[in-house]
């Protein structure tokens, strides 16, 4: 077929058109534009010229007809392509999809908000309901030593709290350091680098420490509670617990939550440590000061009040981590996809409400004294 | 009707040490159904992704529509003029299911007018039997038989020459399934498609498939007719082909005249 000859060879205005060539998906932006230009007053359809035709020919066959006001009946085809011209033509008789509706930006902005909004208080609602039900569950068994998981308890203390330990105490060693030199670089032009032992020591006391350790915890136990408990969400496996006669939350969440308030202080009290290692080092290395002087002074200025109040907020931390990440875990709907958005919904929302407690913890203890 | 599209020579495909195909030989003839049958793990599905180029194969050629596959190029034409769906269908969980079955025609026929490609698009979720209005749903909204009805609309998008399905009735209820079977098989003579497709279902391989493929130990055990494949002397064709489920299928293909 020439590409230049025309597809559709209209005959003069109120008589039958002829059709020729390929009508093809290949052709089909072609195709379309002559169809677009084709008189619309036709009396009838010669398309026994058409070499090939496909379900897009078939369409476009249609939509020229269409033009004319004939029906499929007014189209001469051959006995190869009737067939499938007729499966197409009741395909298309079905209704058309309707519009999607469309609303002003604002609207849909307004909209979007107070979706974002009711979805907040929700959320905050089921995570309040989620740690009644688990403190619940905890109490029950908590008089019945048979019905606790030893196993998966200590299974969760060694993945949650050990393997972390090089991690935790690395990056607050570092931290340590990065801190020592902030307040070295502020206190050398008043000639008080010895403070850099008071700053380093209240930091880690009272806040680094525990917060460090928090933070590190909710991105790498949140997110694993998460994907955990989603992938058996997505599998069935808890509506099959819950089938056997057991509890999920007994079973599932309650040996994380335990081994995530007994890891999390402890851990912290290394991250401290560490911490204080991170200033020690800095200090004798680059400020001059020596090792026996900032032990003393760590001693003179850490005092166990500083400690506690640091310490106090440990549990609290874990118990929003391991709630958050188990119930993010039994938020998953299904697909593979759905793991996803939860495990990163679930480091968002511990690692955000770890720093809205701290801080508020920060302002309460200052204003009561401690 | 006897023109191969597909021809597979001496093709050996392994894992490690695992050899799953060795010396495989097959045809599929241009206009036709093949059922390729065989036991779990003979590697039907390894068949398939050799075949479409999706894994290099260790040994033999594979010629699609005279395109050969094995070459280690990526047959680019061939992917133009062939359809596949997979088993759950694999559609593009970002999309909704109109823009899933456009993104063939998007990529393969670029100058076509937004307005005709999706009145293409629109017609082929109606030719598979869905509702226009499910065009909008996602993927994820969708039951599993609604989920392979938009995978084979995404592959019948571009008009291919050959299908390739994978257990396409598998998770389908009873009813689902030999409404899928019907068809597949009204698309099949209405746009004269060549199809390869893997199956369990002895429904579907005796209402719609011309020739059936047996695959084991390796290699095709043997091809034919149904009636030649039921008579060939092997263990494990005898049972699949002559056991209670076989016996029903025939039964009710034979009352339903297919």
């Amino acid at each position: 077929m020439g590409s230049t000859e025309k597809m559709i060879k209209a005959a003069s205005a109120g008589r039958d058109v002829r059709l020729a060539g390929d009508w093809t998906i290949a052709n089909a932006a072609r195709l379309s534009r002559e169809v677009a230009g084709a008189p619309s007053d036709c009396t009838g359809i010669d398309a026994t010229d058409i070499d090939m035709l496909d379900s897009a020919g078939a369409l476009l066959l249609l939509n020229l007809a269409s033009r004319s006001n004939l029906g499929p009946d007014r189209i001469a085809l051959r006995t190869e392509h009737r067939d499938l011209f007729e499966a197409i033509a009741r395909a298309a008789e079905s209704e058309h999809a309707p519009e999607p509706e469309r609303r002003w930006i604002g609207v849909r902005a307004l909209e979007g908000i107070g979706a974002a909004c009711n979805a907040l208080w929700r959320n905050g609602i089921r995570l309040v309901g989620f740690l009644g039900l688990s403190l619940l569950t905890l109490f029950a068994t908590l008089l019945r030593p048979r019905r606790w998981r030893l196993t998966s308890t200590v299974h969760h203390m060694q993945q949650s709290g050990l393997d972390a330990l090089p991690l935790v105490s690395l990056l607050s060693f570092l931290i340590g350091a990065v801190v020592a030199f902030l307040g070295a670089t502020v206190l050398r032009d008043f000639g008080a680098e010895l403070f850099v032992v008071d700053l380093t020591t209240y930091a880690f006391l009272r806040e680094f420490g525990v917060l460090l350790t928090a933070i590190l915890l909710a991105g790498r136990t949140a997110s694993a509670f998460t994907a955990q408990i989603g992938t058996m969400q997505s599998r069935e496996e808890v509506d099959a617990i819950r089938t056997l006669g057991q509890d999920p939350i007994e079973l599932l969440v309650l040996p994380r939550l335990i081994a995530l308030v007994i890891m999390l202080p402890l851990l912290s009290v290394v991250a401290t440590l560490a911490g204080l290692l991170g200033g020690l080092v800095v200090a004798t290395l680059s400020l001059g000061i020596p090792v026996e002087m900032y032990i003393n002074r760590v001693h003179e200025t850490a005092t166990l009040s500083h400690y506690l109040t640091g310490l106090s907020k440990a549990p609290v931390f874990a118990l929003v981590i391991a709630l958050i990440g188990c119930l993010e875990g039994f938020k998953v709907t299904g697909t593979a996809q759905s793991v996803g958005e939860r495990t990163t919904s679930a480091v968002v929302q511990s690692i955000s409400l770890v720093i809205i407690i701290d801080a508020l913890a920060a302002v309460f203890f200052m204003e009561m004294g401690w | 009707m006897s023109e191969a599209v597909i021809r597979i020579a001496e093709l050996k495909n392994q894992f490690g040490s695992q050899v799953v195909h060795d010396q495989l030989d097959l045809q599929v003839k241009r206009g036709e159904i093949l059922g390729v049958v065989g036991g779990s793990g003979t590697g039907k599905s390894v068949l398939m992704r050799a075949i479409l180029g999706l894994r290099p194969a260790q040994g033999g050629t594979i010629e699609v529509l005279g395109e050969t596959v094995t070459s280690g190029v990526e047959p680019t034409r061939l992917r133009k003029r062939t359809g596949v769906l997979f088993q759950d269908g694999a559609l593009f969980s970002s999309l909704s299911v109109l823009e899933n079955v456009e993104v063939p025609l998007k990529e393969h026929y670029p100058e076509l007018p937004p307005a005709l490609r999706r009145d293409l698009a629109e017609l082929k979720i109606r030719l598979v039997g869905l509702a226009a209005a499910a065009g909008t749903k996602m993927p994820a909204e969708l039951s599993g038989g609604m989920r392979k009805r938009v995978g084979l609309a995404r592959a019948l998008a571009i008009d291919p020459e050959l299908l390739f399905l994978d257990e396409p009735t598998a998770g389908l209820d009873p009813i689902g399934a030999a409404a899928f079977d019907d068809l597949l098989k009204t698309l099949q003579q209405a746009l004269g498609l060549t199809v390869f497709l893997i199956t369990h279902d002895l429904d579907t391989l005796y209402g719609i498939c011309d020739r059936v493929a047996v695959i084991g130990q390796g290699r095709i055990l043997t091809a034919g007719t149904l009636r030649e494949v039921e008579r060939f002397d092997d263990d494990w064709v005898r049972d699949y082909f002559h056991g209670p489920r076989a016996r029903a299928a025939r039964d009710a293909t034979a009352q339903g005249g297919h």
